[in-house]
């Protein structure tokens, strides 16, 4: 007679499983001594290893399950998120390909790390449990605190990862004692038990309070935003990337399950209070990214300042709010990662790091990475034919739908203000030719005037130039960053022109949260 | 006969995106065909157009996101007929300056022309309003990138100007889009509808439409640009190249026009009768002020540009003149169509003025270059003609309309106003005669017009003489449309 264990549903698991094992696998096979091994199939395993979650994200779309009693929730919110972190992870993978961070860093562990904290991020929006909920926070963020670091001849690397370590531990640690304030307020830890005992009670608003600003410590929520640009700069661009985007989806999908579904009962208190946190970012993310000369410091204002944009999906608690915020996710990944594979490819290819005066004359020299940076920023701005404009559309109208539209309001505004910064991006790539970039110390603002190669041929290109010039075709060609940029790009614009499956599937997602109407 | 309209909109980006792909020596064809071809649909449209039947003609209805309850309906009527046109017309005549005298980075110039045709032919002709919102700011993204790259020596400064001062007004008119929406509830079980038929049907209470119609109204004044939005107008004027500048002030200016009669007028009636005397006292100051400007100035792109803030404010004025026959808004269309008509031909000719006063583009070097070019000069005057409202030309048709419809709904706003009149023909005629008569300035070479030149100039300034002896037809086709529009405020009213 065997043993009966507890059932357990391997369907529903299977995607974390997937995860898992890819991570061992991974983590195995960079043991080998073979340098081809290393470069090559430990990567391509990690591809796999996230393909295959994908796939089983889509096997299991519609079940809507909880497993292992009911710790984790296996619906449609939390596969639509298992699918952007993959997409994140797999851009992140192909955008390292060649980099000395994965080298320096060890293959086998960076890949097993970006696995295990994609890992974590499924655990964390799946958790329907304060307990699980800390556990995927944690198992989050570890691997990513390694990451940061994992260019490890570079001062500002080490640098970003001991400062996203101090900082992510004062975030956990503060989100750790909030969750035990809403136990000791509700005297459950399960969701629904919260939602059930939950009382008008100052313990539970303190605790509410301090997990919004540990959660808000990951999202990147002003006032709790100070990291984010110090440790985008300093982190390698591929992992820079992969947080903006797969860390922030899994902030606000467990922003998102938590506050739709344990606290949904308090709706209108904790709603006005998010909703200032959601304007005050707005205005710090655009104001701050304005002067910035560096690419990467530039989009880490910009991931805040569409933080607060999403923030406002959370807000409003309703299905629709949840359906545009996954949306609005789902599509900020695309634009974003499209800008990080630039930046990455201008990192390599010009000496001039990530600073805007890298992409001085790509519109002449390199119009496929032109485009898709010229796509992206448009997006960002939530320009119309982009994924953007329908993305701050959905959101304006379910904040309007619950009467924030004084949050819709916010939004636009906030918009117009990013267009400063989102277009002087696009006349760096457009409109400024490489000969100013030498003249521009890195790091010093550029300056505003100057004429095209074409407008004034008379001015001899100075020899710096001429050498990043040469050093550009001498560059190793990455087809793979270029792909994509331009993958994502082109995604960008076809869910701008024909958004109707992304808005199914973002509908989907928000139906699985049965608490709201 | 159906004239698909998806076609004609979207024919000028696809062509010159193919010219793009295609190699150097044939792009400029495609992009010209781009061009042309709208044209000729404009064309036989215009033929075939019923103006006895009422509602929209040629119409093309699809679901396109059924989540947000937007529809991809396009349609034409007497409102927008004539303004597609004009653009068509435009457009083709800026596209064969193009393909006559080819920019730096030619193909990518046609791209974002392309661009722009789309989105403005697509603005004209949306019968839904976040069709209408999405084309009206895609209508900036390719006007941004011709300022920035191919403009003049303050190009990137003016393009970040332009692209803020206006997306400021266009994304508060998106976030009150949105809000109309769900507020009105229209579409069948309470989902959401944008379709502008459904949402005239149910139209908000006054207290939202006010707060509704400041945020479309300020969108559209800032496009057009009226005082005191206009901030950005100097800078963009002078910077945008010459082909990109005849169609943006020929025909960009008018979609803001058009959108006050198209969604203003019929979806906030009641707001639109409590802002009235604020839109006209606006559209007063637009007129002096811009007339007071313009024969100040001595940069001829600026004359232009402050020239057609006076304008845009008469037309202004006769959409708020809310007059019972709707005269005032028959003339602002009218005279939205003539004004195009007029000031893109007067940009070209800016070009060829410039060519002959040794580059420069302001009036205090020109002077005497009539002398050796009687043809050019001919056809100038007839323009400048036109642009002051002379008798017999169907700008004064225009304008009197407007003025007549001003004195009888206010008539001391009116009396105000036809001083604009007399301040055109003082502004036009110093244009005219600084830089053609007068004492030949110093580095002016008098010469000739080409016939690349004349070949743009001469079918332009062709369709203004004969808009100028058939204005009729253009009232007769927009009558019913423009009366709806305007009816539905001052019936309203009663």
């Amino acid at each position: 007679m065997t043993p009966r264990g507890p059932a357990i549903d391997w369907e529903a698991l299977s995607p974390l499983i997937a995860l898992v094992g890819g991570a061992c696998v991974v983590l195995m096979v960079g043991l080998l001594r073979s340098g081809f091994v290393r470069r090559h199939v430990v990567p391509s395993l990690t591809l796999v290893a996230l393909g295959v979650t994908i796939g089983l994200g889509v096997w299991q779309w519609g079940v809507n399950t909880s497993i292992i009693e009911d710790s984790l929730a296996i619906d449609d919110l939390t596969l639509a998120l298992t699918m952007v972190f993959c997409v994140g992870g797999m851009a992140t993978v192909l955008l390292s390909w060649r980099s000395s961070a994965a080298e320096e860093a060890g293959e086998g562990e960076y890949h097993a790390l970006l696995l295990t904290s994609i890992l974590g991020m499924v655990v964390l929006v799946a958790a329907q449990n304060l307990v699980v909920l800390f556990l995927g926070f944690e198992l989050l963020s570890i691997p990513l605190y390694v990451l940061c670091a994992t260019h490890m001849r570079r001062e500002q690397s080490l640098e970003s990862g001991l400062k996203y370590l101090i900082i992510g531990s004062v975030g956990s640690a503060t989100l750790l004692y909030g969750l035990a304030l809403l136990y000791g307020a509700t005297g459950s830890t399960d969701y629904a038990g919260i939602a059930e005992a939950a009382t008008d009670d100052v313990l539970l608003y303190t605790g509410i309070a301090l997990v919004v600003a540990g959660l808000a410590f990951k999202a990147s929520v002003a006032p709790f935003h100070q990291w984010t640009p110090d440790v985008y700069e300093g982190a390698p661009t591929a992992v820079t990337g992969f947080m903006a985007v797969a860390t922030k989806a899994a902030a606000f999908g467990v922003l998102l399950r938590l506050f739709d579904v344990a606290l949904i009962n308090f709706a209108t208190t904790w709603g006005p209070a998010l909703s200032v946190l959601a304007i005050v970012t707005i205005v710090v993310g655009n104001v701050g990214a304005i002067g910035q000369s560096s690419l990467k410091r530039l989009l880490a204002y910009s991931s805040v300042a569409q933080a607060g944009y999403m923030l406002a999906g959370v807000v409003v608690s309703t299905k629709l709010g949840v359906a545009a915020t996954v949306f609005y996710l789902a599509v900020y990944t695309l634009m974003n990662l499209a800008a990080f594979a630039v930046i990455v490819a201008r990192e390599r290819e010009t000496g001039l790091g990530d600073d805007i005066s890298s992409l001085y004359g790509l519109g002449a020299d390199r119009p496929l990475l032109a485009w898709p940076m010229t796509i992206a920023m448009l997006a960002l701005a939530g320009m119309p034919a982009t994924a953007g404009f329908f993305g701050k559309l959905y959101l304006i109208r379910a904040a309007v739908d619950n009467d924030y539209g004084w949050l819709g309001v916010a939004i636009v505004i906030g918009s117009a203000i990013s267009l400063a910064y989102y277009l002087r991006v696009i006349a760096a790539v457009w409109m400024r030719s490489p000969s100013e970039a030498a003249a521009v110390v890195p790091g010093a603002r550029p300056a505003m005037a100057g004429g095209s190669p074409e407008a004034d041929p008379e001015e001899p290109p100075p020899r710096a130039a001429a050498s990043q010039a040469e050093a550009a075709v001498r560059a190793p060609r990455h087809v793979e960053v270029v792909f994509v940029a331009v993958v994502c790009a082109l995604a960008t614009i076809a869910l701008g022109i024909y958004p109707e499956p992304l808005f199914d599937v973002a509908r989907d997602a928000g139906d699985a949260l049965r608490s709201l109407v | 006969m159906t004239v698909h309209l998806s076609i004609l909109i979207f024919w000028p980006l696809l062509l010159t995106v193919l010219g793009a792909l295609a190699p150097r020596a044939v792009a400029p064809l495609f992009a010209l065909v781009g061009a042309l071809v709208p044209l000729g649909y404009a064309v036989i449209m215009l033929v075939d157009h019923d103006p006895a039947a009422s509602g929209l003609q040629y119409l093309t209805d699809d679901a396109w996101i059924e989540e947000m309850g937007i529809r991809y309906t396009l349609g034409v009527d007497g409102l927008n007929l004539w303004l597609v046109a004009l653009t068509a017309l435009l457009f083709a005549a800026s596209a064969l300056w193009l393909a006559l005298r080819p920019p730096v980075r030619a193909k990518l110039f046609a791209v974002h022309f392309g661009i722009a045709e789309t989105a403005v032919l697509g603005s004209f002709l949306a019968q839904d309003l976040a069709l209408f919102v999405l084309f009206f700011d895609l209508m900036l993204v390719p006007f941004y990138f011709l300022v920035g790259q191919w403009g003049g020596p303050e190009r990137i400064q003016a393009a970040l100007k332009m692209v803020i001062y206006t997306l400021v007004g266009s994304l508060l008119m998106l976030a009150a889009a949105v809000a109309t929406a769900v507020l009105a509830n229209a579409g069948p079980d309470n989902t959401l509808s944008f379709s502008l038929a459904e949402l005239r049907a149910d139209l908000l209470g006054e207290g939202t439409q006010k707060l509704l119609f400041a945020a479309f109204a300020l969108a559209f004044l800032i496009k057009m640009p009226a005082f005191p939005f206009h901030g950005w107008m100097p800078d963009t004027y002078r910077n945008m190249p010459l082909p990109a500048l005849a169609v943006f002030s020929g025909v960009v200016s008018k979609v803001a026009a058009y959108g006050f009669l198209r969604i203003v007028l019929p979806l906030f009636p009641a707001a639109a009768e409590d802002w009235q005397l604020i839109l006209l006292v606006l559209a007063l100051c637009s007129i002096l002020y811009g007339s007071i400007q313009a024969f100040t100035q001595t940069n001829v792109r600026l004359i232009l540009g402050y020239s057609s803030i006076a304008q845009l404010g008469f037309i202004t004025l006769g959409i708020f003149a809310l007059d019972d026959a709707a005269k005032g808004a028959q003339g602002a269309l009218l005279q939205a169509v003539n004004h195009g008509l007029v000031v893109a031909p007067l940009f070209l000719i800016v070009a060829l003025l410039a060519a002959r006063a040794g580059g420069s583009e302001d009036i205090r070097d020109m002077g005497g270059i009539a002398f050796r070019a009687p043809v050019l000069a001919t056809l100038f005057l007839i323009v400048t003609l036109a642009t002051l409202a002379m008798p017999g030309s169907a700008n004064f048709a225009g304008e009197f309309l407007i003025l007549l419809g001003v004195f009888e709904s206010e008539l001391a706003v009116a009396i105000i106003a036809s001083t604009g009149v007399v301040l055109a023909s003082v502004y036009a005629l110093r244009l005219y005669i600084r830089s053609m008569h007068n004492r030949q300035g110093p580095a002016v070479t008098s010469f000739e017009m080409s016939p690349r030149d004349a070949v743009v100039i001469v079918p332009l300034v062709l369709a203004i003489l004969a808009f100028a002896l058939f204005p009729q037809r253009a009232l007769d086709a927009g009558e019913p449309a423009v009366q709806a529009a305007s009816q539905a405020v001052t019936g309203a009213g009663r």
